[in-house]
């Protein structure tokens, strides 16, 4: 019990930066699935933060109401720059989506009510391991049951042809706009709890630079299955402590994973498919051979 | 005093434009959204300080070394990943996934290189002219910039507009098949766009180096986003665009940040861009294409 307690003591923060990165990459993984790719996340976990921060701090909520606002703040701003916004399609959606991020964190930086530049400081420690292992799970288990769902479903087939899906009667708009504000509560969940654990907030957490590392986590794991993107965060949120010896150069390997899954691994790391065919393959082998 | 101001925004808007030029070219020609091209930017700013302290090199010498090295880095880009792209016809995002991770991994490599810290130009070769009207102050420095900027934009539309390879290149941007059955060397003719867009990035990155005299790792990050704003409020492709585009940030930029607030003058291309995007995704000067299914 001893070496578990000392384990505990030495990598509790990193198994929480686990965890709040596959809330993260599972809210991109959401919005992928309807084939939207969002720069946006980053800002909604911002946004779920700061709510969840100031609630703490300025009106003493209990931390179960914090965390539902901070999910419910970014689904609100969701909807709102949602309807018009996914008009665009492709590139046209990411970028919009970038400087809609670059808009937020600007707005975070001077405003008074967020602390400006220094951020909200003393924010108390309310998150325990359960709380983002318990969230964790539901979503987990919300999405897996949402995939086999008619939403699920529908999802898909507008990922995979939008006009299809139209002529086939799925509101296309409709569903759009419930990926990316369901993909933007994951992320302000993530925003809140990230914020109740490390005590301290600033707005350098949320720009550009954190939307490609989502990105990144979810492109590396793969999004053919929900394991896909929790691989990716979880390899993402250790690989920094393994490459301590790289010092300067350390942020260089995501860049290069990013390439190197790009060129290579285009179906990421979990192709469910993939795996599937392997195994086949295997016990076709084995039981092919007299 | 708004003449100063004016100065100002002719100077920063020149910029973004040479610098969206490149941005829009790449888009045109090779439909990549090439979101490495703030780290090339970056790194051409380098390339002349470094080639200045180092080699005692006058600026002259300091530009054309940019231009070249970061030229050759956007061809470099092209052929070890956005040929092999290509080659696959991977979706239109890939492209712009792989060059996120490029700007990390040049951004990183230059904070390894060259530190954090900010650098600067030596400044007794800078030119320190001043041309003094009334309470207005022009410098040589600023002069130059534009010059510099409108003359490499001026060549690119003269080489676009009246030479072979321009007619090529164009003919790529409508469709590249049939300008590959009309017997034109589409891959050669990328690689030379992936070149020479890169190289008025290292140029650009320069010119905004002299003008603030500050050459940082991160100072790609805001102009990409800048460039995005500007490529998109001219249309995406659109070279005519990306020129007036760039104008009309830079002027809204300054004016703003002088007469509404200097914290939010940021915000403006951002909003700017947010707001063509919703009301005219095809940019001020685009067309409607028709949509494909």
């Amino acid at each position: 019990m001893g070496s578990l307690a000392d384990f505990w003591a030495t990598y509790s923060t990193l198994v929480f930066t686990v965890g709040i990165h596959a809330l993260l990459a599972l809210s991109l993984w959401l919005t992928l699935s309807c084939g939207l790719l969002s720069l946006a996340n980053a800002a909604f976990m911002g946004i779920g933060a700061y709510t969840a921060a100031l609630l703490t701090l300025h009106l003493h909520w209990p931390f179960p109401a914090v965390l539902a606002a901070g999910a419910v703040a970014p689904a609100v701003v969701a909807l709102v720059i949602g309807a018009p916004t996914l008009r665009l399609s492709g590139v046209y959606l990411a970028m919009a989506t970038l400087a809609f991020g670059e808009m937020t964190r600007i707005l975070i930086l001077n405003l008074d009510i967020t602390g400006g530049p220094e951020g909200l400081n003393g924010i108390p420690l309310a998150t325990a391991w359960w709380h983002i292992a318990l969230i964790l799970a539901g979503a987990g288990y919300a999405l897996a049951r949402l995939r086999r769902s008619r939403l699920g479903r529908a999802f898909e087939a507008i990922r995979e042809d939008e006009v299809a899906a139209r002529l086939m009667g799925i509101h296309v708009e409709g569903h759009k706009l419930a990926a990316f504000t369901l993909g933007a509560i994951l992320a302000g969940l993530a925003g809140a709890l990230n914020a109740h654990f490390t005590f301290f907030i600033s707005p350098r957490e949320y720009g550009f630079e954190n939307a490609v590392d989502i990105l990144t986590m979810t492109i590396l794991g793969g999004t053919s299955s929900l394991i896909g993107p929790v691989l990716g965060a979880s390899i993402l949120a250790l690989l920094p402590e393994l490459m301590r010896f790289l010092h300067a150069y350390r942020l260089a390997v995501n860049g290069l994973i990013l390439i190197v899954v790009v060129l290579f691994l285009p179906t990421g790391l979990w192709d469910s498919r993939r795996l599937r065919q392997m195994l086949s393959d295997r016990r076709s082998r084995r039981g092919g051979k007299p | 005093m708004l003449e100063q101001q004016l100065i100002n925004a002719l100077t920063l808007g020149s910029v973004y434009a040479l610098f969206a030029l490149g941005f829009t070219l790449v888009f045109g020609v090779l439909e990549v959204i090439n979101l490495s091209h703030g780290a090339v930017f970056m790194l051409g700013s380098y390339t002349a300080v470094t080639v200045m302290t180092r080699f005692k090199a006058p600026l002259s010498i300091g530009i054309l070394a940019a231009l070249l090295v970061s030229g050759l880095i956007g061809l470099a880009i092209d052929a070890l990943i956005l040929r092999r792209l290509r080659a696959r016809h991977a979706p239109h995002l890939i492209p712009m996934i792989a060059t996120i991770g490029v700007t990390t991994v040049l951004t990183s490599a230059a904070q390894g290189l060259f530190g954090v810290e900010v650098q600067r130009f030596p400044t007794e070769v800078l030119p320190t002219g001043e041309f003094v009207f009334g309470e207005v102050h022009l410098r040589t420095l600023e002069l130059g910039i534009v010059g510099v900027a409108f003359l490499l934009m001026g060549l690119l539309f003269l080489v676009m507009r009246h030479t072979r390879q321009g007619r090529a290149l164009r003919a790529i941007a409508e469709s590249p098949k049939a300008a590959a059955l009309l017997g034109i060397n589409v891959e050669g003719l990328f690689m030379l766009t992936s070149f020479v867009a890169a190289a008025l990035g290292g140029v650009a990155g320069v010119l905004i180096g002299l003008n603030f005299n500050a050459v940082t790792p991160m100072m790609g990050q805001p102009i990409l986003h800048k460039g995005i704003a500007v490529v998109i409020l001219g249309g995406m492709g659109d070279i005519r665009g990306a020129l007036f585009g760039g104008l009309f940030l830079g002027f809204a930029e300054v004016l703003s940040k002088a007469y509404l607030s200097s914290q939010m003058g940021d915000a403006v291309a951002f909003g700017l861009l947010f707001l063509i995007l919703l009301v005219r995704p095809v940019g001020l000067f685009g067309r409607v294409l028709e949509r494909k299914a």
